[in-house]
Protein backbone atom coordinates (compact mmCIF):
# COMPACT_ATOMS: atom_id res chain seq x y z
CA UNK A 1 0.00 0.00 0.00
CA UNK A 2 1.58 3.47 -0.99
CA UNK A 3 -0.52 6.04 0.20
CA UNK A 4 0.73 9.82 -0.84
CA UNK A 5 -1.53 11.54 1.02
CA UNK A 6 -1.18 9.36 4.01
CA UNK A 7 -4.13 10.80 6.03
CA UNK A 8 -5.75 8.87 7.93
CA UNK A 9 -9.42 10.76 8.02
CA UNK A 10 -11.86 9.50 10.39
CA UNK A 11 -12.58 9.62 14.06
CA UNK A 12 -10.40 7.67 15.99
CA UNK A 13 -9.53 6.97 19.98
CA UNK A 14 -6.00 7.59 20.49
CA UNK A 15 -3.23 9.28 22.58
CA UNK A 16 -1.54 12.69 21.94
CA UNK A 17 1.52 11.27 20.70
CA UNK A 18 -0.36 9.20 17.98
CA UNK A 19 -2.35 11.91 17.44
CA UNK A 20 1.04 14.30 16.83
CA UNK A 21 2.42 11.32 14.31
CA UNK A 22 -0.86 11.87 12.27
CA UNK A 23 -1.08 15.54 12.17
CA UNK A 24 2.82 15.24 11.10
CA UNK A 25 2.19 12.84 7.93
CA UNK A 26 -1.16 14.86 7.36
CA UNK A 27 1.50 18.09 7.09
CA UNK A 28 3.53 16.17 4.85
CA UNK A 29 6.18 15.36 6.69
CA UNK A 30 7.81 12.25 5.15
CA UNK A 31 11.29 12.48 7.30
CA UNK A 32 11.78 12.10 11.02
CA UNK A 33 14.92 11.08 12.91
CA UNK A 34 15.10 10.52 15.99
CA UNK A 35 16.32 9.20 19.69
CA UNK A 36 13.64 7.92 21.11
CA UNK A 37 12.80 8.82 24.88
CA UNK A 38 9.95 8.58 27.14
CA UNK A 39 7.18 10.04 26.88
CA UNK A 40 7.38 11.26 23.60
CA UNK A 41 8.61 7.53 22.35
CA UNK A 42 4.92 6.07 20.95
CA UNK A 43 4.99 9.33 18.37
CA UNK A 44 8.01 7.92 16.45
CA UNK A 45 6.88 4.16 17.33
CA UNK A 46 3.89 4.92 15.34
CA UNK A 47 5.81 7.07 12.29
CA UNK A 48 7.68 4.03 12.13
CA UNK A 49 4.70 1.97 11.55
CA UNK A 50 3.26 4.44 9.70
CA UNK A 51 6.45 5.44 7.45
CA UNK A 52 6.81 2.45 5.34
CA UNK A 53 3.39 2.79 3.49
CA UNK A 54 3.62 6.26 2.99
CA UNK A 55 6.58 6.85 1.23
CA UNK A 56 8.06 8.31 4.27
CA UNK A 57 11.67 7.35 6.20
CA UNK A 58 12.59 7.10 9.47
CA UNK A 59 15.72 6.76 11.22
CA UNK A 60 16.64 6.20 14.90
CA UNK A 61 19.56 7.81 15.27
CA UNK A 62 22.33 7.92 17.88
CA UNK A 63 21.62 10.51 19.55
CA UNK A 64 19.66 13.83 19.43
CA UNK A 65 22.60 16.11 18.52
CA UNK A 66 22.47 13.66 15.36
CA UNK A 67 18.86 13.46 15.11
CA UNK A 68 18.21 17.45 15.36
CA UNK A 69 20.88 17.70 12.18
CA UNK A 70 19.73 14.94 9.97
CA UNK A 71 16.09 16.36 9.76
CA UNK A 72 17.85 19.46 8.12
CA UNK A 73 20.10 18.03 6.11
CA UNK A 74 16.83 15.95 4.59
CA UNK A 75 14.71 19.57 4.26
CA UNK A 76 17.56 20.93 2.31
CA UNK A 77 16.74 18.09 0.21
CA UNK A 78 13.10 18.79 -0.32
CA UNK A 79 11.34 16.70 2.38
CA UNK A 80 9.62 18.27 5.32
CA UNK A 81 10.69 16.86 8.54
CA UNK A 82 10.90 16.41 12.01
CA UNK A 83 12.12 15.39 15.46
CA UNK A 84 10.85 14.31 18.66
CA UNK A 85 12.32 13.86 21.93
CA UNK A 86 11.51 15.08 25.72
CA UNK A 87 13.55 17.65 28.38
CA UNK A 88 17.29 15.71 28.55
CA UNK A 89 16.88 15.30 24.55
CA UNK A 90 15.63 18.18 23.85
CA UNK A 91 19.06 19.99 25.93
CA UNK A 92 21.23 17.82 23.69
CA UNK A 93 19.23 19.59 20.84
CA UNK A 94 19.84 23.11 21.10
CA UNK A 95 23.09 23.87 19.71
CA UNK A 96 20.99 22.96 16.33
CA UNK A 97 17.67 24.86 16.90
CA UNK A 98 20.17 27.75 16.24
CA UNK A 99 21.71 26.23 13.19
CA UNK A 100 18.26 25.97 11.77
CA UNK A 101 17.16 29.36 12.92
CA UNK A 102 20.32 30.60 11.24
CA UNK A 103 20.41 28.25 8.17
CA UNK A 104 16.53 29.22 7.94
CA UNK A 105 15.63 25.59 7.44
CA UNK A 106 12.10 24.77 8.05
CA UNK A 107 11.75 22.23 10.61
CA UNK A 108 9.06 20.83 13.38
CA UNK A 109 10.98 19.97 17.02
CA UNK A 110 8.79 17.85 19.33
CA UNK A 111 9.10 18.53 23.08
CA UNK A 112 6.84 15.83 25.38
CA UNK A 113 8.06 17.91 28.41
CA UNK A 114 8.44 15.64 31.44
CA UNK A 115 9.44 16.88 34.97
CA UNK A 116 13.20 17.93 35.35
CA UNK A 117 16.38 18.92 35.30
CA UNK A 118 18.64 16.01 33.58
CA UNK A 119 16.48 12.89 33.87
CA UNK A 120 14.00 14.10 36.54
CA UNK A 121 10.58 12.12 36.47
CA UNK A 122 10.67 10.94 32.82
CA UNK A 123 6.29 9.48 33.20
CA UNK A 124 5.66 12.43 35.00
CA UNK A 125 4.14 15.91 33.08
CA UNK A 126 5.89 19.22 33.94
CA UNK A 127 6.01 22.20 31.55
CA UNK A 128 9.61 23.11 32.55
CA UNK A 129 11.28 23.70 28.89
CA UNK A 130 9.29 27.05 28.12
CA UNK A 131 11.96 29.53 28.52
CA UNK A 132 14.66 26.89 26.53
CA UNK A 133 12.18 26.50 23.88
CA UNK A 134 12.50 30.37 23.56
CA UNK A 135 16.00 31.05 24.80
CA UNK A 136 17.84 27.27 24.45
CA UNK A 137 20.37 28.14 21.79
CA UNK A 138 23.01 31.13 21.70
CA UNK A 139 22.88 34.30 20.24
CA UNK A 140 19.71 36.32 18.93
CA UNK A 141 17.15 34.43 16.79
CA UNK A 142 13.24 33.77 16.73
CA UNK A 143 11.29 30.67 17.11
CA UNK A 144 7.61 30.11 17.19
CA UNK A 145 6.59 27.28 20.35
CA UNK A 146 2.60 26.16 20.43
CA UNK A 147 0.99 24.13 23.21
CA UNK A 148 -1.53 22.06 22.90
CA UNK A 149 -3.87 20.77 25.45
CA UNK A 150 -5.59 17.77 23.89
CA UNK A 151 -4.66 15.10 21.00
CA UNK A 152 -6.95 16.48 18.97
CA UNK A 153 -4.80 19.66 19.48
CA UNK A 154 -2.16 17.35 19.11
CA UNK A 155 -3.15 16.87 15.33
CA UNK A 156 -4.13 20.22 14.35
CA UNK A 157 -1.32 22.05 15.89
CA UNK A 158 1.65 19.43 14.56
CA UNK A 159 -0.06 20.61 11.35
CA UNK A 160 0.08 24.13 12.09
CA UNK A 161 3.87 23.66 13.30
CA UNK A 162 4.55 22.71 9.74
CA UNK A 163 3.02 25.40 8.13
CA UNK A 164 4.22 28.06 10.29
CA UNK A 165 8.08 26.24 9.85
CA UNK A 166 7.43 26.50 5.95
CA UNK A 167 6.10 29.86 6.09
CA UNK A 168 8.42 31.64 7.97
CA UNK A 169 11.33 29.03 7.72
CA UNK A 170 11.94 28.57 11.13
CA UNK A 171 12.36 25.76 13.44
CA UNK A 172 8.95 25.38 14.92
CA UNK A 173 8.55 23.78 18.20
CA UNK A 174 5.59 21.49 19.49
CA UNK A 175 5.26 21.72 23.16
CA UNK A 176 3.49 19.27 24.43
CA UNK A 177 3.57 17.53 28.08
CA UNK A 178 3.55 13.83 29.54
CA UNK A 179 -0.46 13.96 30.60
CA UNK A 180 -1.41 15.56 26.73
CA UNK A 181 1.29 12.78 25.13
CA UNK A 182 -0.53 9.82 26.81
CA UNK A 183 -3.84 11.35 26.81
CA UNK A 184 -6.50 9.12 24.82
CA UNK A 185 -9.27 11.17 23.55
CA UNK A 186 -11.29 10.76 20.16
CA UNK A 187 -9.28 13.01 17.55
CA UNK A 188 -11.23 13.56 14.63
CA UNK A 189 -9.10 13.53 11.46
CA UNK A 190 -10.74 15.65 8.49
CA UNK A 191 -10.05 14.46 4.83
CA UNK A 192 -6.84 15.17 3.47
CA UNK A 193 -8.28 17.76 1.07
CA UNK A 194 -9.75 19.84 3.83
CA UNK A 195 -6.33 20.17 5.39
CA UNK A 196 -4.57 23.10 4.18
CA UNK A 197 -1.01 22.18 3.81
CA UNK A 198 1.26 24.97 3.12
CA UNK A 199 4.08 24.47 0.16
CA UNK A 200 7.38 25.40 0.09
CA UNK A 201 8.28 28.74 -2.12
CA UNK A 202 11.06 27.55 -3.54
CA UNK A 203 13.22 29.82 -6.23
CA UNK A 204 13.05 29.07 -10.13
CA UNK A 205 15.07 31.92 -11.68
CA UNK A 206 18.03 31.67 -13.54
CA UNK A 207 20.90 29.35 -12.11
CA UNK A 208 22.95 32.48 -12.10
CA UNK A 209 20.95 35.27 -10.58
CA UNK A 210 20.23 33.16 -7.51
CA UNK A 211 20.73 34.85 -4.52
CA UNK A 212 20.06 32.00 -1.88
CA UNK A 213 19.13 34.49 1.28
CA UNK A 214 17.71 37.21 -0.60
CA UNK A 215 14.30 37.73 1.15
CA UNK A 216 11.14 38.56 0.16
CA UNK A 217 8.61 41.74 1.45
CA UNK A 218 7.53 39.02 4.57
CA UNK A 219 11.39 38.91 5.05
CA UNK A 220 11.43 34.92 4.75
CA UNK A 221 13.33 33.76 1.22
CA UNK A 222 12.51 31.15 -0.88
CA UNK A 223 14.36 27.91 -0.92
CA UNK A 224 16.35 25.98 -3.19
CA UNK A 225 16.34 22.29 -3.38
CA UNK A 226 19.60 20.79 -2.91
CA UNK A 227 20.72 18.66 -5.63
CA UNK A 228 18.58 20.25 -8.55
CA UNK A 229 21.92 22.43 -9.92
CA UNK A 230 21.76 25.36 -8.02
CA UNK A 231 25.30 25.46 -6.50
CA UNK A 232 24.46 26.48 -2.70
CA UNK A 233 25.88 26.92 0.57
CA UNK A 234 24.52 26.83 3.81
CA UNK A 235 26.21 28.11 6.88
CA UNK A 236 25.89 28.39 10.81
CA UNK A 237 28.37 31.38 10.20
CA UNK A 238 27.35 35.03 9.56
CA UNK A 239 26.36 35.10 6.26
CA UNK A 240 25.30 37.64 3.30
CA UNK A 241 22.41 37.00 0.68
CA UNK A 242 24.65 34.43 -1.43
CA UNK A 243 25.15 32.60 1.57
CA UNK A 244 28.60 32.40 1.79
CA UNK A 245 30.45 33.48 5.25
CA UNK A 246 30.41 37.45 5.99
CA UNK A 247 32.06 38.11 8.97
CA UNK A 248 31.29 41.62 9.36
CA UNK A 249 29.43 43.65 11.67
CA UNK A 250 27.20 44.74 8.73
CA UNK A 251 26.39 41.55 8.08
CA UNK A 252 25.89 40.66 11.16
CA UNK A 253 23.32 43.40 11.71
CA UNK A 254 21.16 42.55 8.60
CA UNK A 255 21.06 39.12 8.85
CA UNK A 256 20.67 38.64 12.72
CA UNK A 257 18.10 41.45 12.63
CA UNK A 258 15.88 39.76 10.03
CA UNK A 259 15.56 36.84 11.40
CA UNK A 260 14.37 38.32 14.64
CA UNK A 261 12.03 40.42 12.77
CA UNK A 262 10.62 38.07 10.68
CA UNK A 263 8.61 36.53 13.83
CA UNK A 264 8.26 40.12 15.47
CA UNK A 265 6.82 41.72 12.48
CA UNK A 266 4.78 38.63 11.67
CA UNK A 267 3.73 37.93 15.15
CA UNK A 268 -0.18 39.42 14.79
CA UNK A 269 -0.70 36.10 12.51
CA UNK A 270 1.70 33.84 13.78
CA UNK A 271 -0.10 34.54 17.42
CA UNK A 272 -3.19 32.15 18.41
CA UNK A 273 -4.98 32.61 21.90
CA UNK A 274 -8.39 31.41 23.06
CA UNK A 275 -10.44 33.71 25.68
CA UNK A 276 -13.39 33.29 27.98
CA UNK A 277 -14.95 35.69 29.83
CA UNK A 278 -12.40 38.31 30.02
CA UNK A 279 -14.01 41.50 28.58
CA UNK A 280 -14.86 42.97 31.96
CA UNK A 281 -12.70 40.30 34.28
CA UNK A 282 -10.91 41.55 37.45
CA UNK A 283 -8.54 38.39 37.28
CA UNK A 284 -7.78 36.66 34.31
CA UNK A 285 -5.80 33.29 34.60
CA UNK A 286 -3.17 32.98 31.83
CA UNK A 287 -2.76 29.06 31.07
CA UNK A 288 -1.25 26.92 28.20
CA UNK A 289 -1.16 23.22 27.73
CA UNK A 290 -2.76 20.62 30.32
CA UNK A 291 -2.58 23.53 32.17
CA UNK A 292 -5.49 25.33 30.44
CA UNK A 293 -7.40 21.99 31.63
CA UNK A 294 -6.75 22.14 35.07
CA UNK A 295 -7.70 25.91 35.64
CA UNK A 296 -11.46 25.49 34.39
CA UNK A 297 -12.70 23.82 37.25
CA UNK A 298 -11.32 26.53 39.45
CA UNK A 299 -12.80 29.32 37.13
CA UNK A 300 -16.13 27.80 37.31
CA UNK A 301 -15.93 27.25 40.89
CA UNK A 302 -15.06 31.14 41.37
CA UNK A 303 -17.36 32.45 38.80
CA UNK A 304 -20.30 30.37 40.75
CA UNK A 305 -19.43 32.17 43.95
CA UNK A 306 -19.88 35.89 41.87
CA UNK A 307 -16.10 36.23 40.94
CA UNK A 308 -15.62 37.53 37.66
CA UNK A 309 -12.73 35.56 36.18
CA UNK A 310 -11.36 35.83 32.70
CA UNK A 311 -9.61 33.00 31.07
CA UNK A 312 -6.99 33.49 28.77
CA UNK A 313 -4.96 30.22 26.69
CA UNK A 314 -2.38 31.01 25.20
CA UNK A 315 -1.97 28.61 22.06
CA UNK A 316 1.09 30.14 20.81
CA UNK A 317 3.44 30.35 23.81
CA UNK A 318 5.91 32.13 21.50
CA UNK A 319 6.06 34.58 20.07
CA UNK A 320 4.16 36.16 23.22
CA UNK A 321 0.96 37.37 22.63
CA UNK A 322 2.25 41.12 24.55
CA UNK A 323 -0.39 43.65 23.13
CA UNK A 324 -2.74 41.78 24.39
CA UNK A 325 -1.85 41.50 27.89
CA UNK A 326 -0.26 44.73 27.97
CA UNK A 327 -4.28 45.77 27.02
CA UNK A 328 -5.35 43.84 29.82
CA UNK A 329 -3.00 45.08 32.23
CA UNK A 330 -4.42 48.45 32.33
CA UNK A 331 -8.08 47.21 32.65
CA UNK A 332 -7.93 43.84 35.30
CA UNK A 333 -6.74 43.80 38.99
CA UNK A 334 -4.87 40.88 38.48
CA UNK A 335 -2.72 37.98 36.71
CA UNK A 336 -3.42 34.48 37.32
CA UNK A 337 -0.29 32.19 36.02
CA UNK A 338 -0.47 28.61 36.85
CA UNK A 339 2.42 26.77 35.42
CA UNK A 340 4.04 23.17 35.95
CA UNK A 341 7.09 24.61 36.95
CA UNK A 342 7.94 27.35 39.72
CA UNK A 343 7.93 30.31 37.28
CA UNK A 344 8.68 30.44 33.52
CA UNK A 345 6.04 31.79 31.45
CA UNK A 346 4.86 34.42 34.52
CA UNK A 347 8.15 36.49 33.61
CA UNK A 348 6.10 37.46 30.52
CA UNK A 349 3.37 38.28 32.23
CA UNK A 350 5.07 40.36 34.76
CA UNK A 351 7.04 41.96 32.12
CA UNK A 352 4.06 43.30 30.44
CA UNK A 353 1.98 44.52 33.47
CA UNK A 354 4.45 46.46 33.83
CA UNK A 355 3.56 47.46 37.43
CA UNK A 356 -0.13 47.66 36.50
CA UNK A 357 -1.58 45.07 37.88
CA UNK A 358 -0.52 42.64 40.46
CA UNK A 359 0.71 38.78 38.65
CA UNK A 360 0.53 35.67 41.02
CA UNK A 361 1.90 32.50 39.71
CA UNK A 362 0.64 29.10 40.65
CA UNK A 363 3.90 26.81 41.11
CA UNK A 364 4.14 23.27 40.72
CA UNK A 365 7.25 21.45 40.55
CA UNK A 366 5.72 18.79 38.18
CA UNK A 367 5.04 15.14 38.48
CA UNK A 368 1.53 15.67 38.11
CA UNK A 369 -1.00 18.45 37.01
CA UNK A 370 -2.41 21.04 39.58
CA UNK A 371 -5.09 20.38 41.91
CA UNK A 372 -7.78 23.13 40.81
CA UNK A 373 -7.89 24.03 44.35
CA UNK A 374 -4.20 25.67 44.16
CA UNK A 375 -5.30 27.74 41.21
CA UNK A 376 -8.92 28.35 42.55
CA UNK A 377 -6.94 29.43 46.19
CA UNK A 378 -5.20 31.33 43.96
CA UNK A 379 -7.46 33.77 43.03
CA UNK A 380 -9.61 33.88 45.68
CA UNK A 381 -6.67 35.29 47.23
CA UNK A 382 -5.86 37.68 44.91
CA UNK A 383 -10.54 38.82 45.01
CA UNK A 384 -9.91 39.08 48.71
CA UNK A 385 -6.77 41.46 48.64
CA UNK B 1 -27.93 4.63 36.75
CA UNK B 2 -25.19 7.24 36.05
CA UNK B 3 -25.01 10.84 36.30
CA UNK B 4 -23.51 13.58 33.97
CA UNK B 5 -19.84 12.24 34.67
CA UNK B 6 -18.74 8.99 35.12
CA UNK B 7 -15.21 8.08 36.74
CA UNK B 8 -13.76 4.69 35.91
CA UNK B 9 -11.13 2.22 37.56
CA UNK B 10 -9.89 -0.72 36.08
CA UNK B 11 -7.21 -2.71 37.72
CA UNK B 12 -6.02 -6.33 37.57
CA UNK B 13 -2.81 -7.81 36.32
CA UNK B 14 -0.40 -8.09 33.56
CA UNK B 15 -1.78 -10.08 30.45
CA UNK B 16 -5.78 -9.91 31.69
CA UNK B 17 -6.06 -6.81 29.23
CA UNK B 18 -7.02 -3.91 31.56
CA UNK B 19 -5.94 -1.44 28.90
CA UNK B 20 -8.11 -2.71 26.39
CA UNK B 21 -10.74 -2.96 28.33
CA UNK B 22 -10.90 0.00 29.24
CA UNK B 23 -9.92 1.75 25.84
CA UNK B 24 -12.97 -0.19 24.54
CA UNK B 25 -15.54 1.39 26.87
CA UNK B 26 -13.54 4.83 26.08
CA UNK B 27 -13.77 4.41 22.56
CA UNK B 28 -17.06 3.15 22.62
CA UNK B 29 -18.24 6.37 24.71
CA UNK B 30 -16.49 8.76 22.40
CA UNK B 31 -17.08 7.83 18.76
CA UNK B 32 -20.01 5.40 18.89
CA UNK B 33 -22.83 6.86 21.72
CA UNK B 34 -21.64 10.63 20.99
CA UNK B 35 -20.08 11.31 24.38
CA UNK B 36 -16.57 12.56 25.80
CA UNK B 37 -14.15 10.10 27.41
CA UNK B 38 -10.93 10.60 28.60
CA UNK B 39 -8.68 8.19 29.29
CA UNK B 40 -4.98 8.11 31.30
CA UNK B 41 -3.05 4.42 31.42
CA UNK B 42 -0.56 4.14 34.65
CA UNK B 43 2.77 4.65 33.06
CA UNK B 44 6.01 4.24 35.06
CA UNK B 45 7.54 1.70 37.00
CA UNK B 46 4.35 1.02 39.23
CA UNK B 47 2.60 -0.17 35.32
CA UNK B 48 5.48 -2.60 35.05
CA UNK B 49 5.18 -6.23 36.73
CA UNK B 50 2.24 -7.77 37.64
CA UNK B 51 -0.97 -4.94 38.17
CA UNK B 52 -1.96 -3.09 35.34
CA UNK B 53 -5.04 0.09 35.54
CA UNK B 54 -6.72 2.15 33.59
CA UNK B 55 -8.54 5.58 34.76
CA UNK B 56 -11.19 6.56 32.44
CA UNK B 57 -13.96 9.48 32.62
CA UNK B 58 -16.92 9.58 30.52
CA UNK B 59 -18.82 12.46 30.54
CA UNK B 60 -21.87 14.26 28.07
CA UNK B 61 -19.55 17.18 28.64
CA UNK B 62 -15.90 18.57 27.52
CA UNK B 63 -13.84 17.09 30.08
CA UNK B 64 -11.50 19.43 31.70
CA UNK B 65 -9.30 17.98 34.59
CA UNK B 66 -8.42 14.90 33.17
CA UNK B 67 -7.66 12.38 35.63
CA UNK B 68 -10.17 10.90 38.24
CA UNK B 69 -10.73 12.10 41.34
CA UNK B 70 -14.15 10.21 42.49
CA UNK B 71 -14.18 7.02 41.28
CA UNK B 72 -17.57 6.19 40.81
CA UNK B 73 -16.99 2.62 38.88
CA UNK B 74 -14.37 0.39 39.71
CA UNK B 75 -13.98 -3.08 37.66
CA UNK B 76 -11.27 -5.02 39.53
CA UNK B 77 -9.73 -8.33 38.44
CA UNK B 78 -7.14 -9.33 40.78
CA UNK B 79 -6.94 -9.56 44.40
CA UNK B 80 -4.39 -7.32 44.38
CA UNK B 81 -6.03 -4.37 42.38
CA UNK B 82 -8.73 -4.55 44.94
CA UNK B 83 -6.36 -4.02 47.74
CA UNK B 84 -4.84 -1.16 45.97
CA UNK B 85 -7.42 0.19 44.64
CA UNK B 86 -10.92 -0.23 46.33
CA UNK B 87 -10.77 2.20 49.02
CA UNK B 88 -10.58 4.74 46.26
CA UNK B 89 -14.64 4.15 44.93
CA UNK B 90 -17.04 6.51 46.59
CA UNK B 91 -19.85 5.66 48.72
CA UNK B 92 -22.80 4.61 46.76
CA UNK B 93 -20.50 3.79 44.21
CA UNK B 94 -19.96 0.62 41.56
CA UNK B 95 -18.37 -2.19 42.26
CA UNK B 96 -17.07 -4.99 40.34
CA UNK B 97 -14.86 -7.80 40.46
CA UNK B 98 -13.82 -11.34 38.90
CA UNK B 99 -15.62 -13.58 41.15
CA UNK B 100 -12.64 -16.34 41.21
CA UNK B 101 -9.67 -13.93 41.43
CA UNK B 102 -11.08 -11.04 44.26
CA UNK B 103 -11.96 -12.86 47.15
CA UNK B 104 -15.82 -11.42 48.73
CA UNK B 105 -15.09 -11.85 52.26
CA UNK B 106 -14.25 -8.29 53.73
CA UNK B 107 -15.79 -6.51 50.54
CA UNK B 108 -16.72 -3.11 51.51
CA UNK B 109 -20.17 -3.10 52.62
CA UNK B 110 -21.06 0.79 51.39
CA UNK B 111 -20.89 0.30 48.05
CA UNK B 112 -22.99 -1.76 45.52
CA UNK B 113 -21.37 -5.11 44.43
CA UNK B 114 -21.71 -7.08 41.10
CA UNK B 115 -19.39 -10.09 40.65
CA UNK B 116 -18.90 -12.39 37.67
CA UNK B 117 -17.16 -15.35 36.99
CA UNK B 118 -15.19 -14.08 34.10
CA UNK B 119 -12.18 -16.32 33.73
CA UNK B 120 -14.40 -19.69 33.79
CA UNK B 121 -16.86 -18.15 31.25
CA UNK B 122 -13.98 -16.99 28.81
CA UNK B 123 -12.32 -20.44 29.21
CA UNK B 124 -15.42 -22.11 28.24
CA UNK B 125 -15.90 -20.14 25.33
CA UNK B 126 -12.10 -21.28 24.52
CA UNK B 127 -10.15 -18.52 25.05
CA UNK B 128 -9.14 -17.45 28.49
CA UNK B 129 -7.66 -14.39 26.93
CA UNK B 130 -11.11 -12.88 26.24
CA UNK B 131 -11.97 -12.73 30.03
CA UNK B 132 -11.50 -9.06 29.52
CA UNK B 133 -14.54 -8.72 26.89
CA UNK B 134 -16.44 -10.81 29.40
CA UNK B 135 -15.85 -8.50 32.09
CA UNK B 136 -16.59 -5.52 29.56
CA UNK B 137 -19.54 -7.18 28.73
CA UNK B 138 -20.47 -7.73 32.34
CA UNK B 139 -19.91 -3.81 33.35
CA UNK B 140 -21.41 -2.57 30.13
CA UNK B 141 -24.96 -4.34 31.75
CA UNK B 142 -24.56 -3.61 34.84
CA UNK B 143 -23.58 0.58 34.41
CA UNK B 144 -25.01 1.19 31.48
CA UNK B 145 -22.42 3.71 31.20
CA UNK B 146 -22.18 3.29 27.62
CA UNK B 147 -25.05 1.88 25.08
CA UNK B 148 -24.84 -1.45 24.45
CA UNK B 149 -24.34 -1.22 20.99
CA UNK B 150 -21.64 0.87 20.98
CA UNK B 151 -19.82 -1.41 22.96
CA UNK B 152 -20.22 -4.04 20.19
CA UNK B 153 -19.20 -1.72 17.93
CA UNK B 154 -16.02 -0.84 19.67
CA UNK B 155 -14.86 -4.06 20.18
CA UNK B 156 -15.21 -5.35 16.64
CA UNK B 157 -12.90 -2.68 15.82
CA UNK B 158 -10.75 -3.24 18.81
CA UNK B 159 -9.45 -6.61 19.05
CA UNK B 160 -7.48 -8.82 16.97
CA UNK B 161 -8.70 -9.32 13.60
CA UNK B 162 -9.72 -12.97 13.22
CA UNK B 163 -11.33 -13.22 16.71
CA UNK B 164 -13.77 -10.35 16.54
CA UNK B 165 -16.93 -13.36 16.82
CA UNK B 166 -15.27 -14.97 19.42
CA UNK B 167 -14.78 -11.65 21.17
CA UNK B 168 -18.79 -10.68 20.72
CA UNK B 169 -19.40 -14.18 22.19
CA UNK B 170 -17.82 -13.33 25.09
CA UNK B 171 -19.28 -9.81 25.23
CA UNK B 172 -22.42 -11.23 25.09
CA UNK B 173 -21.69 -13.87 27.48
CA UNK B 174 -20.84 -11.20 30.09
CA UNK B 175 -23.93 -9.01 29.19
CA UNK B 176 -26.42 -11.36 29.48
CA UNK B 177 -24.70 -12.28 33.04
CA UNK B 178 -24.70 -8.84 33.97
CA UNK B 179 -28.75 -8.81 33.01
CA UNK B 180 -29.74 -11.81 35.07
CA UNK B 181 -27.77 -10.84 38.26
CA UNK B 182 -29.82 -7.18 38.12
CA UNK B 183 -33.13 -9.23 37.29
CA UNK B 184 -32.26 -11.05 40.38
CA UNK B 185 -31.77 -8.24 42.29
CA UNK B 186 -35.00 -6.17 40.90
Amino acid sequence: MHDDSGVLTGAHFIDGDHACSEGAIAAGCRFVAGYPITPSTEIVERIAERFPFVGGVFIQMEDEIASSIAIQGAVWAGKKAMTVTSGPGFSLMMEHIGYAAMTETPCVFVDVQRAGPSTGLPTMPAQGDMMQARWGSHGDYGIIALCPNSPQECFDLTIRAFNLAEQFRVPVLLMMDECVGHMIERVIIPPAHEIQVFKRRYYHGPKNELLLFQPDKDLVPPMVKAGEGYQIHVTGLTHDENGYPNMTVGAQAKLVTRLVNKIRMNADTIIDYREDGVEGADIVVVTYGITSRTAIPAIEQARKEGMRIGHLRLVTAWPFPEKRIRELASKVKAFVVPELNLGQMVYEVERLASGKSKVELVPHAGGTVHNPKEIYAAIKHLVKG
Amino acid sequence: MFMARTEIKIGGFGGQGVILGGYIIGRAASIYDNKFATMIQAFGPEARGSSASAELIISDETITYPYITAPNLMVLMSQEAYTKFASELIAGGTLITEEELVTSSNLRKDVQHFSIPATRFAEELGKKMVLNIVMMGFTSAISNVVHEQAMIEAVKVSVPKGTEDLNLKAFQKGYEYGQKILKGKN
